[in-house]
């Protein structure tokens, strides 16, 4: 792999650009590997650079059924935080949010980190409480958060009305090391250092069969033909209901449709993620200086990324109310995506009922935030059987009544 | 330079001018320019700035697809930025300003970058700012947050001057587009009956039509276009808007349009914008189609426009974009360009045709003495903030052999696509048309509605005709197969006749020259505002970014504000070619609503400010307001947190009716609370299954307390319960329950127990609810009934604790239940809402005496933790359930069945490791921290520390001159006595001893009097 | 954008109208049934990406309860019918065999 730098674009620069190797290799898939993830999303990537970073299993391939990173990874509104309440939300976060920090020189692709520091504004009474558990809870999960005044969230966000007549601002949730990254840099990160390490990312290849023996996985059938594996890893989050059919077991998961939409790119004028959940919505400026956008999500199963309207509508409703000042902006885009929703809306990353197979998805409508910290336990739990990260999200978790709850605090999306 | 041509114009009135300011500057135009034709005829060719390099950019297009002449438009609270010049309608008193550079638009730091540009490609930033990593967080990213943007931002604290508002519409068939396409498939739509909307983003009809020329049935074409309108306005089946965009296409026939109103006459009364929301049965997009540019080195500089806007700028607004001006084009179209600007007495140099052969326009450009140059191709054009020179070469080869030519403009053309973005914005499918080089929509393949068939049909040239003929008999067909498909029977009539000059086939050109070196490819832009150049996308599918989202991603084609508009075709294009591969196989990326941006402020609509949401309103809400309510949104409601007195701080307030309330007498306004009556033969069935107490048995004139779990165990709703008469119980809930726990019944009750003679309503607004609560509570009500004659007999005997009656508390209709959630002597008493003020009245006067105060919610909770009852929310969260709270007395044994019983016996619900309901009091005597947890040894696999409970309500007791709390502890049960550690977020640990939750007369003595 | 009609009122309703509430055809799992019974009545639900029945709620509109059948990758509307009813009426699973022979949901088809 050629080594990323300034200098490196400079010497390329000379000879206009034209030496540049591909950032990843395109290879046909080999007939056998240690372990198959299907999925090259964000999560599918970074369980597959975990494995050999952290594991040393290299034989690894990655298949997908479309182009990588053209899910949900390239189709959030790249927020990232670890403010959660519950130990187990809180533990997978903080380590993503971590492993954030320094991902770019991990990978030596500039995934573009910024951690400008997220707000999740309090605007009743019951959120004040909540918030102020949530920092409590923070502060013993080795969570850095803090309970913050209005003048405070005023200072930080210049363009806020803190007195709305309808919900003032009354305080909030801050978590100064939340942030953004970019969002396609991120699977194109973990991508091209995976293909470095001899793994195969085989992209247009799409999954038609899983293959077992004696309750064990022992490959895929693919449309470029059969595909042996030991492990299986199985990370496609909306279509995760049709892998485990084939995988013989099924998923307590509903897919629905999250939208987000963003403004026309103005100068730098929120240096910080706001959240309100109690009018539902969120929003941030991009580094190319569009207003990112998110709200709600449809009620109903859905498979055709594209929402519905009125939920766009509540939401800039919202956000014009706690920003005025965007009302003369003007909507650019609006686009949606394919969520999978579990019985507690938190994930699911689990052994399964058949052997050598593991299921990564549930994410709903926030995992972007949490992908490196979902590759490291994921890897983890497929290499040794066990990890503590993941332990609390397995499957078994909804026959035992024992959920991970985590609207207690927010219940909105993000 | 771009001047006013001394005649032509038929969109401007030259006899009213128009005073105008641009970055200050004080500019003339005339009624009917837009923004972008006024500047020209300044010669104000640079308007602005490219977003990556800075770089000189002049007016490019002539309508929505422009990505250059974007602008900061007017000022203060009317400030907007990125708005387009080329679709800004002049008025008088405008004022624009121009984008993306510092100091100024001719002097600009930031174009610094441009001379760096070959060390600034597609995605640099990926590969560079890594290290040193400090570097990153303190150096790199900082500076590039602060060189984003594109539009200066409105001022911090800008309040939205104007308004804005939504409008609902229902039509047979809507027609989106007021070109003769949309025009002629309007009256071939209504002709059959239907009723037809037909939308118009400019202020104008016809399209581009009357620019463009030709006849229909022998008449001119804008003749032909007056006629049409003219009769389309009388017809009563037929709406018609003109500044109204079609915006989006969503499912099952919803259409959003977007209406300027008075974007063009600002300070008019009136909503500035007006949001359609149109459910169409049938949709026609008839939305022209956009020109394309030539990909040739310098085609950024201003005075490069696409030929069809030069042609416009002639025709439509009398301006002429250069006096020197050079055509280059690869299709016949582009001709027209040349001959009208010829005729307009422009000097145009010649026509570089990258062709071999071009048509008859070709032949009748010689007549006027132009010069045709066939197989010619534009290898570079010089300048910088304007055209000076334009370097002409062989299409085929690298681009040598140049020769010279001293120009001031330059017209393009390479070729047309259709606007399909209407079709494909709901699913609507593209093929590739070989023959035009464009997509168009594959008629099958549309988008599916409701029923499972296309809803979208595409006419004229958004559906890939282009000539004016081919224009009008699709249309006509195509209007009369939306009515049809809507239900009409189309009536029988002739499609117009359109007639234009023949025009030779258009020869696919991506590049040019078609070798063109990496030297001309590095300066041939694609998309002119994000700066994005052929050698990019190149470099992107080098490096594997194959899939056209990848490289759309990765070098942010077809990202900026016109969405790749004019940028996106040639730039698959590119990339197909850079991967041997074929420009369908490569698939276009997906189109997304609005077609154009629409403001923020008109997808709001008219919410805002005291009306974003609606208040609900007790009958008392105006009394509190007058007497010092400091408000607390509960649900939509607002209830009154504490009754503040002058000089007095919320926490005196809430604790002189703590102890008001306690020594004396307190009013709370209760008629949030949630009141459902619950009727039929099998309501008390019913009712069992809903609560986990048993309800059946409740005596009539009875109360009952009782709990609600989803059918997942937790709990969701608690309240008291009342049997009115043999059939009928009223149901309380939490004032955020009552909807919901409606809608809950009513669930069941449809879905599975349908069988069951059960009726449920709502009631909780009928009532006016006031809890008169404390010592004096009965002395007040019989005062009242002493005044008026009221007949409730309302001693202990007659109305004992827990039970209700019906009757005449004074002048009242009255309700009375015997409930307390404070411990003290308590009615709750029910009048009819339109009595609630008097009756809040006339106790509080009669209450004087008695030392009557109103208290508000926060008292209440004191109140009623001082008791140690729960509170749904506080001792609840979703997470929690009965036997948490030691709440088993309220879980019937006796009932087989009910929701939750069967989620109880779960093995984690019954864990004796669960944390349970205790009382926490701090040894110090201080408020424990509202939401802090007790920690126990050590630290958890994940390295967080071990936590055995937390708190659930805490409060400062004015009774007990104390902090008390509620909490849910690991075997807190057990435990009573022992010292737990609560370390508060401000680094102090709380000690707090474990006590019983009820910290106030335990044995209830107080409210049995 | 979804418009259901609503086989009560025999409104044709706006989805800012209606409630959205999942699968229908539940069996209800109580006291005395397997975890295994209880867990999947409570949390597996079906997902298909084709043919889906539904439960909708006219909730911003007469109250009351409805199902319906529709495609969840083209959004397309079978039909809509009472929620009173343990199965789909025979005319809707006709209407879905018409525009997809050979669907199957759960134990219908």
């Amino acid at each position: 792999m050629k080594h990323y730098s300034a200098f490196a674009v400079a010497r390329e620069a000379l000879r206009y650009h034209t030496g540049w190797e591909r950032a990843w290799r395109s290879p046909e898939p080999k007939k056998r590997y240690d372990v198959i993830i299907i999925g090259a999303g964000g999560h599918g990537l970074a369980t597959a650079y975990y494995l050999g970073k952290n594991y040393g299993i290299q034989n690894v391939a990655v298949i997908e059924k479309g182009w990588l990173g053209g899910g949900n990874t390239g189709r959030n509104t790249t927020i990232i935080r670890s403010n959660y309440l519950q130990d187990p939300s809180a533990a997978i976060y903080e380590k993503a949010r971590g492993l954030y920090e320094d991902l770019s020189q991990d990978l030596n692709y500039n995934i573009m980190f910024s951690p400008r520091g997220v707000i999740m504004l309090a605007q009743t009474q019951h959120e004040i409480r909540g918030y102020q558990r949530t920092a409590h809870a923070n502060a013993l999960q080795g969570v850095k958060t803090e309970w913050i005044g209005p003048e405070r969230v005023k200072e930080l966000v210049p363009i806020i009305n803190l007195d709305g007549p309808r919900y003032p601002v009354l305080g909030g949730l801050w978590q100064e090391r939340g942030g953004t990254a970019r969002h396609d840099a991120v699977a194109w990160g973990y991508a091209r250092a995976c293909s470095a390490m001899g793994m195969d990312i085989i992209q247009q290849c799409e999954v038609t069969g899983v293959r077992s023996q004696d309750g064990r996985v022992v490959g895929v059938d693919t449309t470029k033909g059969a595909i042996d594996c030991d492990k299986l890893g199985i990370v496609v989050a909306g279509h995760s209901g049709q892998l485990a059919e084939m995988a013989g077991f099924r998923l307590p998961l509903e897919a629905v449709a999250l939208q987000a939409l963003v403004s026309e790119p103005i100068k730098p004028c929120m240096d910080v993620v706001v959240m309100a959940n109690t009018v539902h919505g969120y929003m941030s400026q991009s580094d190319k200086g569009e207003m990112v956008i998110g709200g709600g999500t449809d009620g109903f199963n859905n498979f055709t990324q594209r929402g519905s309207f009125h939920h766009i509508e509540e939401t800039v409703r919202a956000l014009v109310e706690t920003f005025p000042m965007i009302s003369r902006l003007k909507m650019l885009r609006q686009w949606g995506g394919i969520v999978d929703m579990t019985g507690d809306r938190s994930p699911i990353l689990s052994k399964t009922p058949l052997g050598g197979c593991f299921i990564n998805c549930g994410w709903g409508t926030g995992g972007f935030k949490a992908i490196p910290g979902s590759g490291w336990g994921m890897a983890q739990l497929m290499a040794t059987g066990h990890s503590p990260l993941t332990e609390a999200f397995s499957l078994d978790r909804f026959k035992e009544g024992r959920f991970i709850d985590e609207s207690v605090a927010a219940g909105v999306a993000h | 330079m771009s001047t006013r041509l001394a005649k032509q114009g038929r969109l401007i009135d030259r006899s009213k001018k128009v005073t105008f300011t641009f970055n200050g500057t004080s500019m003339q135009g005339y009624e009917g320019d837009t923004l972008a034709s006024a500047l020209l005829a300044n010669d104000q060719m640079m308007v602005g700035r490219s977003f990556k390099y800075h770089r000189p950019r002049g007016v490019v297009a002539s309508g929505a697809e422009e990505p250059n002449a974007l602008v900061g438009l007017g000022q203060g609270n009317r400030f907007e930025p990125n708005q387009r010049a080329t679709t800004t309608e002049l008025f008088n008193g405008l004022t624009a300003i121009s984008q993306n550079h510092w100091p100024s638009l001719e002097h600009d730091i930031g174009a610094v970058n441009t001379a760096f540009a070959r060390f600034l490609p597609a995605g640099f930033y990926y590969k560079t700012f890594i290290h040193p990593k400090p570097f990153w967080k303190h150096v790199y990213e900082p500076f590039i947050r602060q060189s984003a943007g594109l539009g200066k931002a409105p001022d911090k604290d800008s309040r939205d001057a104007d308004t804005y508002e939504h409008f609902y519409a229902f039509t047979d068939v809507l027609v989106i587009g007021g070109g003769v396409a949309g025009l002629q498939a309007a009256k071939a739509a209504a002709a059959s009956g239907a009723k037809v909307l037909l939308i118009e983003q400019s202020a104008y009809w016809g399209g581009r039509a009357p620019v463009d020329g030709g006849t229909v049935n022998d008449e001119p074409v804008d003749k032909f276009v007056e006629q049409l309108v003219s009769e389309l306005e009388t017809m009563d089946n037929v709406s018609m808007r003109s500044r109204c965009m079609g915006a989006g296409v969503y499912d099952h026939g919803y259409v959003l349009g977007y209406e300027r109103l008075t974007d063009h006459t600002p300070g008019v009364q009136g909503p500035r914008h007006r949001l359609w929301r149109i459910r169409a049965k049938q949709i026609v997009t008839a939305t022209g189609a956009i020109e394309r540019p030539l990909s040739f080195a310098g085609n950024d500089v201003p005075g490069v426009m696409l030929a069809s806007a030069m042609r416009d700028y002639a025709v439509n607004w009398g301006v002429n974009p250069g006096e020197r001006v050079i055509v280059a084009t690869n299709n016949d179209d582009a001709y027209r360009t040349a001959i009208t600007l010829k005729q307009a007495g422009v000097d145009v140099l010649r026509i570089v045709d990258a062709r071999a052969t071009a048509g008859p326009l070709a032949e009748e450009a010689r007549q006027l003495g132009i010069r045709v140059d066939p197989g010619k191709a534009i290898a570079k054009v010089k300048g910088g903030k304007r055209v000076k020179k334009v370097a002409i070469c062989n299409q085929e080869g690298v681009g040598g052999a140049r020769e010279e030519v001293e120009a001031d403009a330059v017209a393009m053309s390479g070729g047309w696509s259709p606007v399909v973005h209407m079709w494909s914005h709901c699913g609507g499918k593209l093929t590739w048309d070989d023959a035009n080089a464009f997509f168009r929509p594959d008629p099958s393949r549309p988008p599916l509605g409701a029923n499972g068939e296309g809803f979208v049909l595409a006419a004229g040239a958004s559906n890939g005709a282009l000539v004016l003929g081919d224009v009008l008999t699709d249309a006509h067909a195509v209007g009369k197969a939306a009515a049809k498909a809507a239900g009409f029977k189309p009536k029988n009539i002739k499609a117009p006749v359109g007639e234009t000059t023949a025009e030779a086939p258009m020869e696919a050109v991506w590049l040019m020259p078609a070798n063109a070196e990496i030297q001309l490819r590095m300066k041939s832009w694609l998309d002119f505002q994000n700066d994005v150049k052929v050698s990019d996308v190149q470099l992107a599918a080098r490096e594997g970014y194959e899939s056209v989202e990848h490289t759309k991603r990765y070098t942010t084609l077809g990202m900026a504000t016109d969405q790749g508009k004019l940028s996106n075709i040639n730039g698959l294009a590119i990339l197909a070619d850079a991967l041997e591969s074929e420009i369908p196989k490569v698939g276009t990326t997906t189109f997304r609503p609005p077609y154009t941006p629409i403001s923020m402020g008109a997808i709001g609509g008219e919410a805002r400010g005291e009306v974003f949401q609606p208040i609900r309103q007790t009958p008392m809400h105006n009394w509190h307001d007058r007497n010092g309510a400091d408000w607390e949104p509960v649900g939509h409601w607002r209830r009154t947190y504490a009754y503040v007195r002058p000089g007095e701080s919320v926490h005196d307030a809430v604790n002189r009716e703590v102890k008001n309330t306690r020594d004396n007498l307190g009013l709370l306004d209760a008629s949030t609370l949630g009141k459902l009556i619950v009727k039929g033969p099998d309501a008390g069935k019913f009712l069992d299954i809903m609560y986990t107490n048993m309800m059946s048995t409740l005596i009539v004139g009875k109360c009952r307390y009782g709990l609600m779990c989803s059918e997942n165990g937790f709990l969701i709703d608690d309240g008291v319960v009342a049997r009115i008469d043999k059939d009928t119980w009223l149901c309380h809930t939490t004032t955020g329950g009552a909807e919901r726990i409606h809608g809950h019944m009513e669930e069941w009750l449809q879905t599975e127990w349908w069988d069951w003679k059960v009726y449920v309503a709502n009631v909780t607004e009928q009532y006016a609810q006031v809890a008169v609560v404390g010592p004096n509570a009965r002395k007040v009500l019989e005062k009242l009934n002493a005044q008026a004659g009221g007949g409730m007999d309302l001693s202990k005997e007659a109305l004992p604790f827990m039970e209700w009656r019906d009757g005449k508390i004074g002048e009242f209709d009255a309700r009375a239940y015997r409930i307390s959630f404070s411990g003290e002597l308590s009615y709750e008493i029910a009048v009819p809402a339109s009595q609630g003020q008097a009756f809040w009245d006339a106790l509080f006067e009669a209450g004087q005496e008695f030392g009557v105060m109103p208290y508000g919610t926060e008292c209440l909770h004191i109140l009623r933790a001082e008791k140690g009852f729960i509170m749904i929310g506080d001792e609840t969260d979703g997470t929690v359930i009965p036997q948490d709270l030691g709440l088993h007395w309220a879980l019937s044994k006796k009932k087989e069945d009910y929701l939750g019983k069967r989620a109880h016996s779960r093995s984690h619900m019954a864990d004796p490791e669960r944390w349970k309901l205790v009382g926490l009091e701090t040894v110090d005597g201080s408020v424990l921290p509202d939401g802090a947890y007790a920690v126990g040894e050590g630290v958890n696999a994940n390295g967080q520390r071990n936590m055995i409970g937390r708190v659930t309500s805490t409060y400062f007791s004015a009774n007990l001159g104390k902090g008390i709390a509620m909490g849910l502890i690991k075997h807190g049960p057990d435990r009573m006595g022992e010292i737990v550690e609560f370390p508060g977020t401000d680094g102090k640990t709380y000690k707090a001893k474990i006590v019983d939750p009820i910290f106030f007369d335990k044995d209830g003595e107080k409210q049995n009097v | 954008m979804l418009i259901l009609n609503c086989p009560y009122c025999g409104v044709d309703a706006e989805e800012t109208e209606l409630a959205a509430g999942g699968e229908a055809h539940l069996k209800r799992f109580g006291p005395g049934s397997s975890d295994d019974e209880f867990h999947d009545y409570l949390f597996m639900r079906e997902n298909p990406k084709g043919v889906h029945f539904e439960r909708w709620r006219h909730a911003n509109g007469c109250g009351k309860w409805f199902h319906a059948a529709r495609c969840t990758n083209t959004l397309e509307v079978f039909g809509t019918y009472t929620a009173q009813t343990s199965e789909p009426p025979q005319d809707i699973k006709d209407a879905i065999a018409a525009k997809r022979p050979g669907w199957t949901w759960r134990e219908f088809s």
